[in-house]
């Protein structure tokens, strides 16, 4: 039995992994094509650094996500008090419209705000598809992410502690930043990490709301209607690494930790 | 009451960005291109009606080879030493984080008629197999993207069962098979029911994945709608019919997975 699920599990990792290796063994080829291996390279590596479309394409995305993520993290957080304020018919209404971006294909998404964004460039002349709309439309799909991430922990919290940094002398104001805030930090952070990697990642409502900035999975997809220049290739092989080095080194020093703990 | 003024930023935002544009597809679908009221554009949504059965098809077999890989790969996760669970978990969500684009891009790589698979069985002497633009194509592409989709909430029902049930199970009696399908799977429904969900709307509603590995034959709903408002064939009224035609369809589909589930709690309620 352990055989088997052993086997089993390394089938399905090949799986998953065999694109990558595909993209990491392509980024070395000296060759163009993608059929052909003409021997290893670091070419692309470097000019990558001299592409200033894929280079203009990463620095807008990263600005879109590290903006969106951010202000939708703080907006999602405000949002769980004041929905924890509500109660019967008005919070269902305010949960039923949170779950909309989650519910809906993205493509309807996408197309919803589309439809309403040309709708108020035609009319009024402001909001030209753009980075902005792109930050609209990615701190909407995100809030839902963070709601849902920090409103469990909300719930949780010992209302008395709030009430006490009062008795003891805060403002209101001040009584949920010293009391209530510091509690819900884990719970904000994972929030916004989701929203970073949802933002970061997003193709297809950037498709139908960005006009003609491009954000990386954008220029991507322009390149596979041509030719994927292999620059990219190299770009998300740097990328992968980094994020590997990342996750391997948090896990490692967790299960670390957990040993020490037990012995 | 000023505490309750908190909630207005958010209200007021998801009215404008995420109500009101549903409104406006509503009434764009209700409209002609001169404004005027129509149901015409449903009616035209009638002639495509075979991309539709496509679109259900690949999307509902994808979501079937994605539960029969899937369940397996979360199980033996949740037999596997509790310490190291959350190291494989990481491991499946790794490729997650690498352009979803460029992923599906590297299998026409390996999929293609001079790809990395044919050049394998050319080297062996077996021939080749046709795979790239066909539906097959699509299928391991949507599989591909959306299996983790299904591994995650089925892995989390499954680790969060009590080993004592299981234990009581044996006890009296039960074999390896008899505890698998009398108390782990029915436990483990909530989490399928998820799975399939989450697999099932992206998979009906892509529009990529069709494009770049199921050539130009193989059109879904998401490439239709997409045609509608950025590609050749610019109509935003039937484009916003399609869409909402998919949004019933899927709410359809979800009605009738969730109320399956509440059918499943209330069998389990009763053998309690």
């Amino acid at each position: 039995m352990k055989i088997i699920s052993r086997i089993y599990m390394t089938l399905v990792f090949i799986f998953l992994y065999a694109p990558i290796f595909v993209l990491i063994a392509f980024s070395f080829n000296e060759s163009r094509s993608r059929a052909v291996w003409g021997g290893a390279t670091f070419k692309w590596y470097l000019r990558l650094f001299e592409n200033k479309e894929i280079l203009t394409s990463f620095s807008n995305t990263l600005i879109l996500a590290i903006a969106a993520s951010i202000f939708a993290t703080i907006l999602g957080t405000i949002s769980v008090i004041g929905i924890s304020k509500t109660n019967g018919i008005v919070k269902k209404i305010i949960m039923s419209v949170t779950n909309i971006p989650m519910i809906n294909p993205e493509i309807v998404t996408g197309v919803s705000l589309m439809i309403l964004f040309v709708m108020i460039y035609n009319v009024t002349g402001i909001l030209e598809p753009g980075l902005t709309t792109l930050f609209i439309a990615h701190t909407t799909f995100c809030l839902p992410y963070v709601i849902l991430s920090v409103m469990p922990k909300f719930r949780q919290l010992d209302p008395n502690l709030y009430e006490a940094a009062q008795d003891l002398g805060c403002g209101p104001v001040k009584a949920f930043f010293k009391a209530v805030l510091p509690e819900l930090i884990p719970a904000i952070v994972t929030g916004g990490m989701i929203a970073f990697t949802m933002s970061i990642d997003d193709f297809v409502i950037s498709y139908f709301t960005s006009g003609t900035t491009k954000t990386l999975p954008l220029t991507i997809y322009s390149m596979t209607r041509k030719r994927i220049s292999p620059e990219i290739n190299a770009l998300s092989t740097i990328l992968f690494g980094i994020i590997f080095i990342l996750l391997a080194v948090i896990n490692i020093r967790q299960i670390k930790s957990d040993n020490l703990k037990e012995n | 009451m000023k505490t309750q003024r908190i909630i207005f930023p958010y209200a007021v935002w998801s009215l404008l960005f995420t109500v009101l544009p549903l409104i406006l597809m509503f009434t764009l679908a209700f409209t002609d291109s001169s404004e005027k009221l129509t149901i015409d554009n449903f009616l035209q949504v009638g002639k495509y009606s075979s991309v539709f059965v496509r679109s259900m098809w690949l999307g509902g077999f994808s979501t079937l080879v994605c539960f029969i890989i899937g369940y397996p790969v979360a199980y033996f996760i949740s037999k596997i030493h509790v310490k190291n669970q959350g190291l494989v978990l990481v491991f499946m969500m790794i490729p997650m984080w690498m352009s979803f684009l460029l992923r599906t891009y590297a299998w026409i790589t390996i999929l293609e008629n001079n790809g990395l698979i044919n050049t394998f069985l050319r080297s062996l002497g077996l021939g080749e197999i046709r795979i790239i633009n066909t539906q097959w194509a699509v299928i391991i592409g949507m599989v591909y993207n959306f299996l983790p989709y299904m591994v995650f909430p089925i892995y989390s029902v499954l680790a969060k069962i009590d080993t004592k049930i299981i234990e009581a199970a044996q006890d009296l009696g039960a074999n390896k098979q008899k505890v698998f399908s009398k108390v782990i799977f029915p436990l483990s429904i909530p989490g399928v029911i998820s799975g399939i969900i989450m697999v099932f709307v992206p998979s009906v509603s892509t529009f990529i994945i069709s494009k770049m590995l199921g050539g130009g034959s193989n059109l879904l709903i998401g490439d239709l709608i997409e045609m509608q408002f950025l590609g050749t064939t610019y109509n935003p009224n039937l484009g916003s019919a399609i869409s909402l035609v998919l949004m019933v369809i899927i709410m359809i589909c979800m009605g009738i997975m969730n109320k399956f589930d509440s059918e499943e709690e209330k069998r389990q309620a009763i053998m309690m």
